[in-house]
């Protein structure tokens, strides 16, 4: 078996895995990063988004060797110094969220729009999220929370210049 | 002293986990960590819809590799039958024949769940192929129905349509639904000691989980526990279609002595799993040349799948919503649910409910056409009176009528009568774009129609250092029920409410508990909490009166304290003192639904404990070169009762909606002529996504309008009624189709109203309206 090692937030991991494994099993089954869920199984819902080297990716899409190397960030790796990020604020307080199984993959989703437009229009938000299926909400809340997110950190931004 | 606790009731809360959410720190049953030696379980399903099974040979499944057992029909201990409703139709694993494709046949417990699943592969399996029945027509030729026929009457039907100035009469189809939870099916079942099993399973319904597990155990119900923390969804998928999962999970950890896990993948989940009922309708009604409804006739047939499962109380859900929010002085209902070979259809949010108010909408639509009326003027006049007409099909009478200044308010704010004149004369400038229209209404009833089922427990616990622990036989699902109860137990005893711990829900505390279900999970859980919190109140206060030789009513509860003969005591003092003075501090709590009963016999009683109302306005455009639309503009008005969380309730009302737009227009269940069903990925089953939301959404709670019944704090039940709201969204596309003929036609769109139907009704219109054949 193939051993891969990398850096899952922040931290030097790694182990052996099967060369078929996918990055979501790896991270969920070997690293117990539970955060990343499976809803589909086929890359088409965003349950399993997480971050590699600071692109958005549907983790059951890519082979945990594929991720050899690179910098992956899960949910549980988005809180700094226990503050969480604006995006995951703006979640808990616009109510982006109801059973909360699409909730870290529609994070990470977010965070990686914000990271290339800071200031994006509802629609975009709207469009970008394609790839992130929620059968609860209704995407009310959702889309209200990254606006405000945006809002929020272009104003720190702002703040900080 | 602060003079308002945090996270009382009708304050707008976030969700109780939303902090876990947001973080990845909420754990689901895949996530729990996984005892040593656990096995994958896979479930190895019938290939064909109607069968009879000839030879089952499953040597190489038992010597492929990683396999630790394989377990069949032969292996159940206890008895072979999951059936929720004692209709002894539902087996475990298939014993010489099988009625759906997808059907479990046998298990596969293997080290690894890719082991378990290849070994399942191996089996071979000879079939002797039956005919499959799919659909309502010929099951009801054959009179093959998974439940008696239901009717409800008032008046006479059938005289008064042939009175009637004026009759029409049709047919019209309704599709069913995926749930398409995003968190698939899962159950893991963990052995103990003298044959006892602990299951963790993603189910709405641990209480039935609990006695169907033991059934097929063959133990008694004090050996098996069922637990729930949360659902990543459910909406009534999880109700009775958990249990197969759980079963099999307990069987195997029984038979193998180790932990086993069951999780389905997408594909198995959508294949093995109900979904909303389809139906077919046949209608008729009499009406007046004003609009009013003299008398309507309908049947409701419906395919149920392969077994009786909810579909009895399902098909009658349709019945009982087939008058919407309308008088109809003379009425005849009839429900046929038919037996065919397809996975049992099952509850889904709404429970048949919504299929009866779609159709009782069509009926409008056919009236408003007949008379060249505004829809929403037919329906005005149709609406139950509030103190005459007001006796349903049913022969329960509304008392609680608040649909006519709902709606009026609604057609005020979404200013209704301009925008419609307003696209009238756009629709005539517009060559290949046309848009719609409509503002629908909705009631629903809120109480199980199984009326047993209208009770619910609570477990309440005061620990020395004031920190409590409060346990329901609710389960959550995402819909906000725990901080809602939450807020229950922190208003009555006055605290903050971080200082309460809601546990999972799990059958050793509470037991005999009810599916959450039915919209009814706050009402009845909430009552239950709130009668323990009571209980524990009542000791206290009896405690602080005698210590301090006063009379209970001298003991005024505040904010985190209380006050006797001008002291102030704090809640923390108070319980520290109660347990050196030996005062119990642990409470249950239960609640009966009053006032409800129902015979299903005679048609008759009081089955719904209230009514709670909406309406909402939708404006859609339609390209009618390919029958695509989009939804513009969605005004909503929802009542709630004096809300215990507006938070949560609004989140309710925007995803009931968005989840119904998906059913009426765009989900599409597809199964092939050998009753294979092909829709079972999101690649060829489509649900809304953030870009089907309209981008002009407006949804408010009505104001001031408190429940006429005692319920928890005057709020109302929220988690189905507004799927109904999209309704309006049906209909925005059908005035937007009926445009082509200059609305002199009904449009008679059969949901879903998928690209390919509303060009077919646009086709049709084009044709007979220009004279061609109709
Ligand atoms: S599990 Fe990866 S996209 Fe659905
Ligand atoms: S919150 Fe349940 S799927 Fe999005």
């Amino acid at each position: 078996m193939p051993s891969v090692s990398m850096t899952v937030n922040g931290k030097q991991v790694g182990g052996e895995v099967e060369s078929r494994t996918l990055l979501v099993e790896f991270l969920r089954n070997q690293l117990g990063l539970t955060g990343t869920h499976v809803g589909c199984d086929t890359s088409q819902c965003g349950c399993c988004v997480v971050h590699v080297d600071g692109r958005s990716v549907k983790a059951c899409t890519m082979l945990a060797v594929q991720a050899a190397g690179s910098q992956v960030t899960t949910i549980e790796g988005l809180a700094r110094n226990g503050q969480l990020h604006p995006v995951q604020a703006a979640f808990r307080e616009h109510h982006g969220l109801q059973c909360g199984f699409c909730t870290p993959g529609m994070i990470m989703s977010a965070v990686d729009l914000l990271q290339h437009n800071a200031n994006p229009t509802e629609a975009e938000v709207r469009e970008w999220l394609e790839g992130n299926l929620c059968r609860c909400t209704g995407y009310h809340n959702i889309v209200k929370a990254i606006m405000a997110a945006a809002a929020d950190m272009s104003g720190h931004a702002k703040a900080a210049e | 002293m602060s003079e308002r606790i945090v996270g009382g009731v009708h304050e707008a809360r976030v969700h109780d986990s939303a902090h876990k959410h947001v973080t990845g720190a909420a754990v689901y049953v895949d996530d729990i960590p996984e005892p040593a030696r656990t096995v994958q379980v896979h479930i190895g399903q019938s290939a064909r819809a109607h069968a009879r099974l000839v030879r089952m040979d499953l040597d190489a499944v038992r010597r492929a590799p990683g396999v630790v057992a394989v377990l069949t029909a032969a292996d159940i201990p206890g008895v072979n039958d999951l059936s929720a409703v004692h209709a002894h139709d539902e087996p475990v694993f298939a014993v010489d024949k099988v009625m759906f494709a997808g059907q479990a046949l046998f298990a596969v417990a293997a080290e690894t769940r890719l082991q378990a699943r290849r070994a399942a592969a191996l089996a071979v399996v000879e079939y002797a192929d039956l005919p499959p029945v799919l659909d309502t027509d010929t099951a009801r030729a054959a009179g093959d129905l998974v439940w008696p026929i239901g009717r409800m009457q008032r008046g006479d039907a059938p005289a008064a349509l042939a009175r009637a100035p004026r009759r029409l009469q049709g047919r019209m189809t309704i599709g069913g639904q995926e749930h398409f939870y995003l968190e698939g099916m899962v159950a893991l079942a963990v052995p103990g000691e003298d044959g006892d099993v602990l299951v963790h399973c993603s189910t709405q319904h641990p209480s039935e989980g609990q006695l169907l597990i033991a059934q097929v155990l063959g133990v008694p119900s004090h050996a098996v526990t069922v637990e729930c923390r949360r659902m990543g969804g459910a909406f009534g998928g999880k109700e009775t279609h958990a249990n197969l999962f759980a079963a099999v999970a307990a069987l195997v950890a029984r038979a193998t002595g180790r932990p086993a896990k069951c999780r389905l993948d997408r594909d198995d989940d959508m294949i093995m799993t109900g979904k909303r009922h389809d139906f077919t309708i046949d209608y008729e009604v009499g009406f007046d040349e004003t609009g009013v409804i003299k008398a309507v006739a309908m049947d409701f047939a419906s395919r149920c799948g392969w077994s009786a499962d909810l579909s009895g109380p399902v098909n009658d859900r349709a019945l009982f919503h087939a008058d919407n929010c309308y008088f109809y002085e003379n009425v005849r209902l009839a429900c046929f649910p038919c037996r065919t070979n397809m996975v049992s259809a099952t509850a889904f949010r709404g429970f048949g409910g919504p299929q009866g108010v779609v159709a009782a909408e069509r009926v409008i639509e056919e009236v408003a056409f007949a008379l060249g009326l505004d829809p929403l003027d037919v329906r005005k006049r149709n609406f139950y009176g509030r103190a005459e007409r007001n006796l349903t099909p049913y022969h329960q009478a509304i008392e609680d009528n608040i649909i006519h200044e709902l709606v009026e308010e609604l057609e005020r704010t979404s200013n209704y009568r301009a925008r419609r004149d307003e696209i009238r004369a756009w629709n005539r400038t517009s060559r290949w774009q046309r848009r719609g229209l409509a503002l629908t209404p909705v009631k629903f009833g809120i109480s199980f129609t199984m009326t047993a089922y209208n009770q619910a427990g609570a477990l309440l616990h005061v620990y020395r250092d004031g920190s409590i622990q409060l346990n329901h036989g609710g389960t959550e699902m995402g819909q906000g029920l725990y901080v809602k109860v939450a807020q229950v137990v922190a208003e009555e005893l006055q605290v903050d409410i971080d200082r309460i711990r809601l546990t999972a829900t799990n059958t050793s505390k509470v037991p005999n508990t009810s599916a959450t279900a039915a919209s009814s999970g706050s009402d009845l859980n909430g009552m239950a909490a709130q009668a323990a919190a009571r209980t524990i109140k009542e000791r206290l206060t009896a405690f602080a009166a005698a210590r301090a030789q006063a009379s209970a009513e001298e003991v005024v509860w505040l904010p985190g304290r209380i006050r006797v003969k001008g002291e102030e005591i704090l809640f923390d003092k108070l319980v520290h003192d109660a347990y050196f003075a030996r005062i119990q501090l642990s409470a249950t709590g239960f609640y009966a639904t009053p006032k409800i009963h129902w015979s299903r016999e005679e048609g008759r009683g009081r089955p719904f404990y209230y009514y709670a109302y909406g309406a909402a306005c939708s404006e859609v455009t339609v390209d009618t070169l390919t029958g695509e639309h989009r939804v513009d503009r969605v005004d909503i008005l929802h009542d709630v009762g004096r809300s215990l969380n507006p938070a949560i309730d609004l989140g309710q009302v925007e995803g009931g909606f968005i989840q119904g737009m998906g059913w009426l227009t765009m989900e599409e269940l597809w199964w092939d002529a050998d009753g294979r069903l092909r829709t079972h990925a999101p690649s060829t089953y489509k649900i809304p996504c953030a870009s089907d939301r309209p981008p002009v959404f407006n949804v408010r709670l009505m104001e001031g309008v408190a429940n006429r019944e005692p319920t928890i704090h005057r709020s109302k039940a929220v988690g189905e009624p507004p799927l109904m709201l999209a309704i309006s969204v049906l209909h925005a596309i059908s005035d937007a189709v009926a445009s082509i003929a200059d609305h002199k036609l009904p449009p008679r769109l059969d949901p879903p109203a998928t690209p390919e139907k509303v060009l077919a009704a646009i086709e049709r219109l084009r044709a007979s309206d220009s004279g061609g054949a109709p």
